[in-house]
């Protein structure tokens, strides 16, 4: 069946308080590969039956309109996968 | 003429009892509203209570944007009728975008609950009237999302108008930009903030004050203003 992922980030001028807490984490690990975390969503769309240019405008307007907060944040990618 | 303040109890909504009793304890009538109806049951003004209506599912007030009273809400609130949002209340209207901005969670990660200082900013909205220009007052505090942010244009524009209702001193307890703690539509009529003026309605309930403690009732102010700006409107 196939699924439109939707992926939302949090805005990079923002700050990610999540993203911030797991990056604290890592240094008392002693991980020091990564300067930084962002923590987005996922998220799946569950299509019955095909694919249409009507179904990608529909997930394109619910992702900016339900799915995200563009005062918060940006859709960074809409794909579909089998 | 008795004033009717309907209270709108979503899913999740936790702070809708007191809501009503601050409602009664200002002299109003509290009328209690569903999510789930488009019945407004003729009440003069609309609060939007504190809780986590649907767990904070998705975003903080963001599936209680779509419930289906909200629709009435919006029209009513373009009539002109007075509109509290309380914490979860505030982050529904700005989900439904009856307000600018957005709220993320607190900077330092943690629920929060204090007794927070706010600065009147606004006192010719139709819920804080009855405050005087830069009081000074005194309500309580709890949530996880609380942290207001907007672009920098929009934040010079909504101090530039006027729009900070409430804005957090001594401390800030969350992060939010400017120290924004509530904000105004340029109506008037729709307020929305983070802290609880409905806990703050009854001496032996309230914030510790110098005088006593659990003492202050600098909440009720809120409730006033919307009586007097109801029996002002019909008069």
């Amino acid at each position: 069946m196939p699924t439109i992922v939707v992926d939302v980030m949090p805005k990079a001028e923002l700050l990610d308080p999540q993203g911030k807490a797991v990056t604290g984490a890592f240094a008392r690990l002693g991980v020091d590969a990564f300067s930084g975390v962002r923590i987005g969503k996922r998220f799946e769309l569950t299509v019955e039956g095909e694919v249409s240019d009507e179904v990608l405008a529909e997930a394109s307007r619910v992702a900016a309109e339900v799915l995200s907060n563009s005062v918060i944040e940006d859709v960074v990618g809409i794909e579909v996968v089998e | 003429m008795t004033v009717r303040i309907g209270v709108v109890t979503f899913p999740g909504s936790l702070d809708d009892v007191d809501a009503r009793r601050a409602v009664r304890i200002a002299g109003a009538e509290p009328v209690a509203l569903w999510h789930a109806s488009h019945d407004l049951d003729g009440v003069d003004a609309l609060i939007l209570p504190g809780g986590f209506s649907y767990g904070d599912y998705l975003r903080a007030g963001a599936i209680a944007a779509l419930a289906p009273i909200m629709r009435d809400v919006k029209d009513a609130a373009a009539k002109g009728m007075p509109v509290l949002g309380i914490c979860n209340g505030f982050q529904m209207l700005v989900e439904a975008h009856l307000l600018p901005g957005g709220l993320i969670r607190n900077a330092h990660q943690q629920f929060i609950r204090r007794d927070q200082r706010l600065r009147v900013e606004n006192t010719s909205t139709a819920w804080t009237s009855d405050f005087a220009d830069g009081q000074e007052i005194v309500i309580p505090l709890k949530n996880a999302d609380g942290g207001y942010v907007a672009s920098d244009d929009e934040l010079d524009r909504l101090e530039g108008e006027g729009l900070v209702a409430f804005r957090y001193t001594c401390v800030n307890p969350n992060g939010s930009l400017r120290d924004i703690a509530g904000l105004t539509n340029p109506a008037g009529n729709v307020v929305g903030l983070m802290p609880h003026p409905e806990h703050a309605v009854e001496p032996g309930f309230g914030p510790s004050t110098a005088a006593a403690m659990r003492s202050g009732v600098d909440g009720l102010s809120f409730f006033s203003s919307a009586i007097a700006a109801v029996v002002g409107a019909a008069a």
